[in-house]
């Protein structure tokens, strides 16, 4: 059992504690109404901090929705891409490639993830030199920018040990590598949520501490392993600069596959009609903008409906 | 719960699956050259982005005559092309600039024997804002402004400048690790990599951002390649260059005879393994035979006829298994 | 002697008679899952060795061409020049430059956002407003690099006009973009680590008469503060790493400034450039790509030690 557990007992006193002190000194407050005042102002502070948020994703999405307006059709879902006619140009094949790396990132990222983060937060000593140093790594690699996976997927996946190719799987690899580090910090979070009662609860009935995961703590922090998860595909899907490195090509005339032949993804593709000097392939890249929101839009619908199923407050 | 995992998984299938289903692929007629038919096969074309746009427009042509050829065409830069290209995991590769001698050692080593073929003019042009009364720049004034040591801060201060102009200079340079700053600095600079520092704003990858600086101030002055001023025309204007025999502006013709000074070959590099594959033999000789009805398209300029028959040559020469590995 | 066959409990409720309360057999299933769960984690130390092996040799190379002194000098970086200089001191800078007005940006409004979402929001407004969050942490970094600098940069052009030295790019048209990217990561993880914060404690000090306020700031805030404190370092380095964006919007110059209105190179742009761009891969200046990548390792290393310390710093004030 992780050691933290004895510790949250004085926790929650000093934090009642202190919930008492704030209490009272509100009470004995000489001038009540301002309390008031201040919460009103505070609330205020909070709607605008949100509304900035909502306003600048609206922007986003409005200014790319704008410009790429005429170039919206069933055409850019079902159409290959075109140098030679932009206004016909689609992202059929970015698409597919994207989707496969998506598909291969959740494999990978999912039971990894939530393993690693299950093995440090219910089985490691935490004062043990080498459960010091994964935590230690988790914490970097969040942080090591994702040109760099590209260069270790090109070293390492695409031709090295693995010697993947220039394959959708090397791609998806290189992502999941880059993602990791998020998925395992934020279900360590909805791990560490559970109260330690549950655990301590199940144990004493007898079960072992593997069952104990699997059928207590797990299903009750899904909703924050969801939310990592959902923060960590929406940012595979999103990066373009270590899929230049892999071998995301910008044009490929034909379905991508997931273990042989080239393949594009949706970002490279918008980063590379955006830098043409043609109008039109900047109309088609806000284009392709939108339609990574949609996708984006989709998936994240999705799990979020997960997530709202299985959510608890304790 | 994990029932719901898979659920995902099969939505991301079928959504995969049901977008591959539906709708036909677009396919253009148009494009002149015929090919053998049924040619099916894989061809992996990688390198510059400033050619990726003129094979991928071959490509396509290419793609509607023969639909059962798989081409990619990637854009990891002239340098990351042939690093593929040497190990022997690209077919082509697209270049800007020639093969350099660290990279012919590399090829050599790997036993990857190629030939640099043409199959473009590109002519660089000088920009500047549009209400700049100045027409045409010397070679040596433009030396003066972009040279390494240049501190010139005014177009006033460009000796022998006709008319006279005052406004500060804006100078925006495109990335200084592509081949267009490579060539610019070689030809105008007299040597590759050598240009000021001081003063310049670097526009790292977009050469879109020189239009909109260069357009927004009144001093600005850029370069960039044909066909970004081909599509801004509106917004910048271009300067002719007096290399020494009168002021000669940018354009195909110019280009072409050589006439403009800052005019420089496009090239794609075919290993002689990978001819060997009917297919890509098919593609690289289709690619030859409509290149030039193609360049003008995307702001490119053709060959002329007799670089296109030396393109021709080298590419016989080739396939025939005596291709001088020497670029 | 029925006490010594007392049953033990296999599944959770039941019983099972043939079995003593002492498990006969050791459990090796538990084992083997234990040793599973332990290779996940060590997928991270294996990643980090893989990158440490594949930019180890590279930068040994070039700093065997290029000396240290001069690479963290403040000279120019100009690798590409004819007579290249490699002062990375100005990557650096560019790289903090940029972070600074991205979290300037992105703390308060992520922290504010995150404490409305756990303390204030009605159930219904925050299914659909947490969403939408995380949407915003879902827009490509191309799509908001290229906002950045075609929307964010002439606004702000717009309210400061003539502070832009070298239109249209400056590092805080970067910034805001970056910001604009994890806000979200603030937002949500404070706001799981708030609710996760037992309601016991907030309705206690409610039924002890602190209003709302006082219970958010007081109260549910400091609880949280360990998993706030990571979200924000964990933005942080989001935006440390941060390459499209700041490719698309801040430039190229390699200024040492944090003048917001001035363009600068980061170290991830850098890297970026070069490694896509035309350059011959066996020369040093490709080598750049490594050393600055080796920089960028070892200066998040070290900034994470930190953080992880003041971390565990904040939990002990409240033991």
């Amino acid at each position: 059992m992780s050691p933290r557990f004895p510790r949250l007992t004085s926790e929650r006193t000093s934090l009642a504690t202190a919930g008492a002190h704030a209490a009272v000194a509100t009470s004995l407050k000489k001038r009540p109404g301002s309390d008031t005042v201040k919460g009103q102002i505070f609330f205020a502070l909070l709607l605008f901090a949100v509304a900035i948020a909502m306003l600048a994703l609206a922007a986003v999405i409005l200014q790319n929705a704008i410009k790429g307006s005429s170039a919206f059709g069933t055409h850019l879902i079902t159409d290959g891409p075109s140098t030679i006619f932009p206004e016909k140009a689609g992202f059929r094949p970015a698409i597919i490639g994207s989707l496969y790396l998506m598909a291969g990132v959740i494999l990978f990222v999912v039971p990894i993830g939530v393993g690693a983060a299950v093995y440090l937060e219910e089985y490691a000593d935490g004062t043990r030199w080498w459960n010091k140093l994964i935590e230690l790594n988790i914490q970097n690699l969040a942080a090591v920018p994702s040109i760099i996976y590209g260069i270790l997927g090109l070293a390492f996946i695409v031709r090295g040990p693995l010697d993947l190719g220039f394959v959708a799987l090397a791609g998806a690899l290189t992502l999941s590598l880059l993602v990791l580090p998020t998925v395992i910090i934020a279900a360590r979070e909805a791990i560490r949520a559970v109260p330690p009662s549950i655990r301590e609860g199940s144990l004493a009935l007898g079960a072992t501490q593997w069952q104990t995961i699997r059928r207590q703590v797990l299903p009750a922090s899904v909703p924050g392993i969801a939310t990592g998860v959902i923060l960590a595909i929406s940012r595979a899907l999103g990066e373009a600069a270590p899929l230049l490195l892999v071998g995301a090509a910008t044009f490929v005339t034909f379905d991508p596959q997931p273990l042989s032949g080239g393949y594009s993804a949706l970002p490279t593709q918008i980063f590379n009609y955006a830098l043409r000097p043609q109008d039109e392939f900047k109309v088609v890249a806000a284009a392709g903008v939108v339609l990574m929101l949609i996708v984006l839009l989709m998936m994240n619908s999705f799990a979020i409906w997960l997530r709202n199923r299985y959510e608890q407050q304790w | 719960m994990s029932s719901k995992w898979w659920l995902v998984l099969a939505a991301s299938g079928v959504l995969a699956m049901g977008v591959a289903a539906c709708g036909d692929d677009d396919s253009d007629s148009g494009g002149s050259g015929s090919t053998p038919d049924n040619l099916s096969g894989d061809i992996r074309v990688d390198g510059s982005s400033t050619v990726g746009p003129l094979t991928e427009a071959i490509a396509e042509e290419f793609n509607a005559e023969n639909p059962d050829v798989k081409v990619t065409v990637g854009t990891s830069g002239t340098g990351g092309g042939f690093e593929k290209f040497c190990a022997g995991e690209t077919d082509i590769s697209d270049a800007s600039r020639p093969i350099e001698e660290d990279e012919t050692k590399a090829c050599q080593a790997q036993g990857v024997n190629y030939q640099e073929i043409q199959v473009a003019n590109d002519a660089l042009t000088v920009v500047a804002n549009p209400d700049n009364p100045v027409e045409c720049l010397t070679t040596e004034q433009l030396k003066s402004v972009w040279e390494a040591k240049s501190t010139l801060k005014n177009w006033s201060d460009i000796q022998g400048l006709q008319p006279s102009f005052d406004a500060d200079l804006a100078l925006y340079s495109p990335g200084t690790d592509s081949g267009t700053f490579d060539f610019f600095t070689d030809k105008i600079n007299g040597e590759e990599g050598s240009q000021r520092t001081a003063d310049v704003n670097d526009i790292g990858e977009d050469d879109n951002a020189t239009v909109t600086g260069v357009s927004g101030a009144d001093g600005g002055m850029g370069y960039f390649g044909f066909s970004y001023y081909q599509e801004n025309q509106d917004k910048v204007k271009a300067m002719q260059i007096d290399s020494g025999n009168g002021c000669v502006a940018p354009a195909a013709e110019t280009a072409q005879d050589g006439s403009y000074y800052l005019s420089r070959p496009l090239f794609v590099y075919p290993s002689a393994s990978a001819l060997d594959n009917e297919t890509v033999d098919a593609f690289l000789q289709f690619y030859l035979d409509n290149i030039n009805a193609v360049a003008e398209l995307i702001g490119f300029i053709p060959m002329t006829a007799e670089q296109a028959q030396a393109s021709q040559q080298k590419l016989d020469q080739l396939k025939g298994g005596g291709g001088a590995t020497t670029g | 002697m029925e006490a010594r066959d007392a049953t033990a409990t296999g599944e959770l409720g039941r019983m099972d008679p043939a079995r003593p309360l002492v498990a006969a057999r050791p459990r090796y299933g538990e084992k083997i899952i234990q040793g599973l769960l332990a290779a996940c984690a060590l997928i991270s130390v294996i990643t980090t060795t893989v990158i440490v092996i594949s930019l180890l040799s590279p930068t040994l190379d070039f700093f065997g061409e290029v000396g240290i002194g001069k690479f963290f000098s403040l000279d120019e970086w100009a690798p590409t020049q004819a007579e290249p200089t490699f002062g990375a001191l100005r990557l650096v800078i560019g790289t903090l430059s940029a972070t600074l007005w991205a979290l300037l940006f992105a703390v308060p409004i992520g922290l504010l956002s995150g404490i409305y979402l756990s303390e204030y929001a009605r159930p219904r407004v925050r299914k659909t407003v947490k969403p939408v969050l995380e949407v915003l942490a879902g827009i490509p970094t191309v799509a908001l690099g290229l906002f950045a600098i075609t929307f964010i940069s002439p606004e702000i052009q717009g309210i400061f006009p003539d502070a832009v030295k070298s239109p249209p790019f400056f590092v805080l048209a970067a910034g805001l973009g970056i910001g604009l990217l994890i806000v979200p990561i603030i937002a949500s993880l404070s706001d799981d680590a708030m609710r996760a914060v037992p309601g016991g404690l907030r309705e206690g000090a409610y039924g002890l008469g602190a209003d709302k306020l006082k219970v958010a700031t007081r109260v549910v805030f400091p609880a949280a503060i360990s998993g706030i404190v990571a979200s924000i370092v964990l933005a942080a380095s989001r935006a440390i790493g941060e390459t499209m964006i700041v490719l698309l919007a801040a430039g190229a110059n390699p200024n040492a400034s944090f003048n917001p209105f001035e363009s600068v190179l980061t170290m991830t742009a850098s890297i970026a450039r070069v490694a896509t761009g035309d350059i011959g891969t066996g020369t040093i200046t490709y080598d750049t790509i490594f050393a600055v990548g080796s920089l960028l390792f070892v200066m998040t290393l070290g900034m994470n030690a930190i953080a992880m310390r003041l971390v565990r710093r904040f939990r002990e004030v409240y033991e």
